[in-house]
């Protein structure tokens, strides 16, 4: 199916269904990597791993290489990673800290903001050749800017600031900075990279659905629930342990006490899940009391305590973001193929609390976002299978209908769900996908906000 | 249980040949899908420890695609046994080989066995392989040989995976 024009790509989002086109066809893929991911901003990185002048590190956006640079002067820079020669990916390892970058090829160098520095055998290039001139530099993509240390970037010259593109979720990146005791967070325990033969809208679509947990995760939920705790243990499976039961709390739980916001541009997060108590035992574990002292001391009684009533689980920041306060997670999605998505998960260091809260978040990763997970690897299999169920040409059409009727407004200009099993945040994202695919619907979307503000 | 290092030691050791007649009989137990009876090779404080880093030093700083104490071990390997373990709906088929036995050190803490290993997993239509170092500290218990600790070296541990269910 080649699907192009933006008339036929309207037909395919309906107010409570998708067309099955949007998670198989090659030809949209190519257009959301040029309309959404060539355009929104993107998250790429943190600015605790590019600390200082020289730090650097790469990553993509689709299957472009950028690097994520830290210049001279101590400005964040987003630079295409290619050699403005013959094209040659110029810096090869993945991060590290430098003074200059150079082509292996034939030597061209480069300052750290992308500027021409040198060039081997300059004698030999035509006469008009300049090294000042802005095309032998590697070049820069238009728009970086971080909020609270979160680095995203835009390869449109143009558009919505981030913290207008952000929006409410700002409360999100703050709920997450605020619990750090010194008010700092940094990117620290390394990396899982996991992959799945499925489109990538499919994980931000999985991480605020309140409804699987009950089946998909059916067989952690019944194992942990079956566990003895007197056998050995280290104490670093505790916390996973605790999180393998709670997602076999009953539907009832998730549709009474449980969630779901929504806000302009695609995003959302889901609320109320659980309070620190049932993951960390609260006042009763000494690790938590430690931290909560020292929340306290640097923040004041009351203040503490409104950071910690802030109960959000997964926050999604559209298109390629997912991260979650409570454990310091973070997931971000890289689209590969059509049929083809690779996820990056990190965690989070708070800075000033008690180092066993990291150990915590290092055994909460592994469990619930790790490859060899005993949780996530059965959202992969999801993944997959609608990967493979999309191969059928049974159904047409995708139901993201959950809830449809009973969505309400929210006081921060979005929409929530009557309880957490709505499907309000897929058909919010989907609101955002055709505002980015549509010529013409983002400027009326733009035209709609301006008049409510 | 860094990055274990050979070291002189004068205590004896359990002899190579019964090391590596062990680690055959561990590999037909994951193979055969007994992963019950592979459990009760472990001992009560074991430690079974799959990195996501080469030379990784520690698991509480750092991620890793398996760290299970005996109590998340247990639980790990009552998943494996659910009928809705959708992850292994077809169940993966493994074939392994556990090669290059060698014996690195010898305490009180038991015997440091290294060898090296391939699986190779077979599931719905995708076949993947997977090679690396095992390092196994082994001790001799009333009801035989037991692991009080398994490292798995994975070669391509920080590489994007689809997910990793079956213990290797």
């Amino acid at each position: 199916m080649q699907v192009q024009s933006a008339q036929d790509l309207s037909r395919l989002v309906q107010p409570a269904r998708v067309h099955r086109s949007l998670y198989t066809d090659p030809a949209i893929f190519e257009l959301e990597l040029e309309r959404i991911f060539g355009t929104a901003w993107i998250y790429v990185g943190h600015e605790s791993q590019v600390r200082d002048s020289g730090d650097y590190f790469c990553t993509q956006i689709g299957r472009k290489p950028l690097i994520i640079v830290r210049d001279a002067e101590g400005k964040l820079r987003a630079l295409h990673n290619q050699c403005a020669h013959r094209g040659a990916m110029v810096v090869a390892s993945d991060k590290g800290k430098t003074d200059e970058f150079q082509c292996c090829y034939h030597g061209w160098t480069y300052h750290l903001d992308g500027r021409l520095k040198a060039v081997p055998l300059n004698h030999g290039y035509p006469g008009d050749f300049d090294t000042k001139n802005p095309k032998t530099s590697m070049l820069q993509v238009p728009r970086i800017a971080s909020y609270r240390g979160f680095i995203f970037i835009s390869q449109a010259p143009e558009g919505p600031s981030l913290e207008d593109f952000l929006g409410h979720m700002t409360t999100s990146f703050d709920d997450l900075v605020d619990r750090a005791p010194d008010g700092e967070v940094e990117v620290a325990g390394g990396v899982f990279r996991h992959a799945y033969n499925g489109n990538w809208k499919l994980y931000l679509e999985n991480l605020c659905d309140a409804a699987h947990p009950w089946f998909t995760h059916r067989s952690s939920i019944d194992a942990a629930q079956q566990q003895k705790d007197d056998v050995y243990s280290d104490g670093s499976g505790e916390i996973a342990i605790r999180q393998m039961r709670q997602n076999g709390a009953p539907y009832s739980f998730w549709e009474s006490q449980v969630g779901i916001w929504t806000y302009p541009n695609g995003h959302s997060y889901l609320g109320d899940y659980h309070d620190d108590s049932k993951l960390v035992a609260a006042m009763k574990d000494p690790v938590f009391r430690d931290y909560i002292a020292a929340l306290e001391a640097k923040k004041g009684k009351e203040e503490a305590r409104r950071i910690l009533e802030v109960r959000r689980w997964n926050s999604n920041i559209y298109p390629n973001l997912s991260f979650m306060s409570q454990f310091q997670q973070l997931r971000v999605v890289h689209p590969i193929a059509v049929d083809r998505t690779v996820v990056h998960t990190y965690c989070f260091r708070l800075k000033g609390a008690p180092e066993r809260m990291f150990q915590n978040t290092i055994s909460f990763a592994n469990i619930v976002n790790g490859t060899g997970s005993l949780v996530l690897t059965d959202d992969l299999e999801i993944y997959n299978r609608i990967g493979l169920g999309l191969l059928s040409e049974g159904a047409e059409w995708i139901e993201i209908g959950r809830g449809f009727q009973s969505d309400v407004p929210d006081e921060h200009g979005g929409r929530r769900g009557k309880n957490s099993t709505s499907e309000v945040y897929i058909r919010n994202m989907f609101d955002a996908w055709s505002a980015f695919m549509l010529p013409g619907r983002r400027e009326d979307a733009q035209s709609r906000k301006a008049a409510v503000s | 249980m860094a990055q274990p290092q050979k070291s002189a030691s004068s205590l004896p050791s359990l002899g190579r040949d019964v090391c590596e007649d062990f680690l055959i009989n561990e590999a037909r137990l994951l193979d055969d899908g007994l992963f019950d009876e592979w459990l009760a090779l472990f001992t009560e404080e074991a430690r079974y420890w799959v990195p996501s880093e080469p030379d990784q030093e520690s698991p509480f700083d750092t991620v890793s695609l398996m760290y299970d104490d005996r109590r998340l071990l247990e639980t790990r390997v009552r998943r494996l046994a659910s009928p809705r373990i959708y992850s292994q709906e077809p169940r993966s088929r493994t074939s392994r080989m556990v090669t290059n036995v060698t014996i690195e050190d010898a305490s009180d803490d038991g015997t440091l066995v290294r060898s090296k290993f391939v699986m190779v997993e077979f599931r719905r239509n995708e076949q993947r392989l997977f090679a690396g170092t095992y390092f196994h500290r082994l001790v001799s218990t009333q009801s035989g040989i037991r692991i009080a600790s398994k490292r798995v070296n994975l070669l391509n541990c920080d590489a994007p995976l689809d997910g990793l269910v079956v213990p290797f």
